[in-house]
């Protein structure tokens, strides 16, 4: 092996311990020096969870015995974000009011990664309660962007993002509600997916909009990706809107892809090398044979809008279970309603107050009519042009974001905050599947910074994303 | 729908519905963001939705067999341990209503 073991990717790595080129537990000591290494500079993680020697022995001697037949994540240090329940573990979603959770049961997406013999190398950061495009917005300080440690790393899992970027694990775990999981891998320079809603369990998630949060990988390829995709995606009696294999019709595609092209939506508010890197990118794709369409959603240009209703009045609901009484910080005042008021404004963030704040005006007497229900039936309508759209194309792709990560402070006013977010809404308000592929660097101040192409297809499609990213990224699957 | 500023008093009166204190010095910061916010999302108001109610089907209720998910006290001891306050394996919160 020429490179180090904690900048294998999932596949090499698996290969190697196969091969017995290493051990699981010199692969676990490489990501987990590497991690104490970069931590106090990056912040990335909250937590570097010890060596747990009898994970590491089973995982070794579960490849001694299985071989090939092996899980490919048997052994693999992997980071998870700090709103993804490990039982025994402080899960506190980067919050002050969950600073002393202890997570009392394992998350599907948990159980099925240890049942894989996966190794956690500890809760990254990320923004308070997932609420934010920077991880600036954690109660624990930001996390720094390890391309550029001036730069952000995108968020809300900006601490997944850094830790495998920074190759202190070789993959991580997000969850995604606007775009989470993709923004950041796009600031990061690496793959990034959130499933078809429903596909993965969100059962031991920490809720932020429950009808838009999925759980997703952050990875150095397209295959790991799929790796960790394949692991965790399947029915949960425990969280009813998981899908069934039947849910939705097989979508059939030919070799040359059909990739809708929206150029509407591409005319202003971009850099001008994102956007020449991103048709640098379908060029490159056209000459492997598959075609461009133009297709047109007009109703796109409101979904960022619909979003700043959908998700902050989904917030306020669930995060008004924080209340002070059964776990969590726990102020007291002279009364029981006290007890509520203290615990929330102290434990609360000031992103996190603000949309439950906004969350709580869209849904109030007078005003549900105008924000609130008709932000829902313009999902409605969105979610019906890309059904439609994708009568005549098989994947629909934009750049992720409109620049490159950004420096720290920069968006300081929330609007401009939200508007990181104004491609990769829409995938969570009409539960498509959507990945974020690098496609590029482009300069800023001397500095060379990834940006990301982003495809999304249409419910239950999830396979053809990673066709389409391993299309550009060159890889094999 | 978004003509009204919100004032300092429209989000302290937001705040004491959502249970949650906004420190004076930061109600018109707040007041000021929260008008820019919905001028943003006030973008809604030029869409024009079709008359006839939701386009796509409903959504469906999955329900699960009404029984006992998990023998009783499977998890009591590690949710107990949890609590800020207790009394036995009872949650101890202040008296709501009173006898006077």
């Amino acid at each position: 092996m020429t490179k180090p073991l904690n900048e294998l990717t999932i596949v090499e790595a698996a290969k190697g311990l196969r091969s017995k080129t290493f051990s699981v537990q010199e692969l676990w000591d490489a990501c987990s020096a590497e991690a104490a290494r970069r931590n106090p500079e990056l912040n990335a993680y909250l937590e570097l969870f010890p060596a747990d020697a009898d994970a590491i022995a089973r995982a070794q001697a579960r490849i001694d015995a299985e071989g090939e037949n092996a899980s490919l994540l048997c052994g693999i240090p992997l980071a998870m974000k700090d709103n993804i329940l490990i039982e025994g573990h402080v899960a506190s979603a980067a919050s002050k009011m969950l600073a002393n959770y202890t997570a009392t049961y394992d998350s599907t997406v948990t159980k099925k990664l240890k049942e894989a013999g996966v190794l956690f190398v500890g809760r990254t950061n990320m923004d308070e309660f997932a609420m934010g495009s920077s991880t600036e917005h954690s109660a624990y300080g930001p996390t720094k962007n390890p391309v550029d440690v001036t730069r952000v790393p995108g968020g809300s899992s900006g601490g997944s993002s850094a830790a495998a970027s920074a190759h202190t694990a070789l993959a991580a775990l997000g969850t995604d509600t606007g775009g989470s999981i993709r923004q950041p891998a796009a600031h990061t320079g690496l793959v990034g997916m959130k499933p078809t809603y429903g596909r993965i369990s969100r059962s031991g998630l920490i809720a932020l909009g429950s009808s838009l949060d999925q759980a997703g990988p952050l990875a150095k390829s397209v295959a790991d990706a799929k790796i960790l995709y394949d692991v965790m995606k399947g029915h949960d009696p425990l969280d009813a809107t998981t899908l069934t294999d039947d849910t939705y019709p097989v979508k059939e595609v030919g070799k040359s892809l059909r990739i809708g092209v929206p150029r509407h939506l591409l005319v202003e508010g971009l850099d001008a090398d994102v956007l020449e890197s991103f048709e640098r990118t379908l060029a490159a794709l056209t000459e492997k044979g598959h075609t461009l369409v133009d297709v047109s959603l007009p109703t796109s240009g409101y979904a960022l809008s619909a979003y700043y209703v959908i998700m902050p009045a989904e917030a306020s609901a669930n995060l008004a279970r924080y209340d002070g009484i059964r776990y969590g910080l726990a102020e007291r005042g002279e009364s029981l309603l006290e007890d509520y008021v203290q615990s929330k404004s102290s434990g609360f963030g000031s992103e996190t107050i603000r949309r439950i704040l906004l969350g709580t005006f869209v849904l109030s007497s007078g005003y549900i009519d105008a924000y609130y229900r008709k932000a829902d039936k313009a999902r409605d309508v969105l979610r019906a042009e890309y059904d439609a759209a994708f009568g005549s194309c098989d994947v629909i792709a934009f750049p992720t974001t409109p620049s490159p990560a950004f420096r720290f402070g920069e968006k300081s006013d929330p609007v401009s905050m939200y508007l990181e977010d104004v491609f990769t809404v829409t995938a969570n308000l009409t539960g498509m599947p959507a990945i974020s592929v690098p496609m590029g660097m482009v300069e800023r101040d001397g500095v060379s910074l990834p940006v990301g192409i982003h495809f999304t297809s249409a419910h239950g499609a999830d396979d053809l994303l990673f066709t389409m990213g391993a299309e550009v990224t060159g890889e094999t699957l | 729908m978004s003509t009204a500023k919100a004032s300092a008093e429209d989000v302290a009166r937001l705040a004491s519905l959502a249970r949650v204190t906004v420190p004076e010095a930061d109600l018109a910061r707040f007041a000021t963001e929260f008008d820019s916010i919905l001028a943003y999302v006030g973008k809604l108001d030029e869409l024009t939705l079709p008359e006839s109610g939701r386009v796509q089907s409903e959504v469906r209720n999955v329900l699960r067999e009404d029984t006992e998910p998990y023998a009783s006290g499977t998890w009591t001891e590690k949710i107990v341990a949890q609590f800020p306050e207790k009394s036995g394996d009872s949650l101890s919160v202040k008296q709501i209503i009173s006898h006077d």
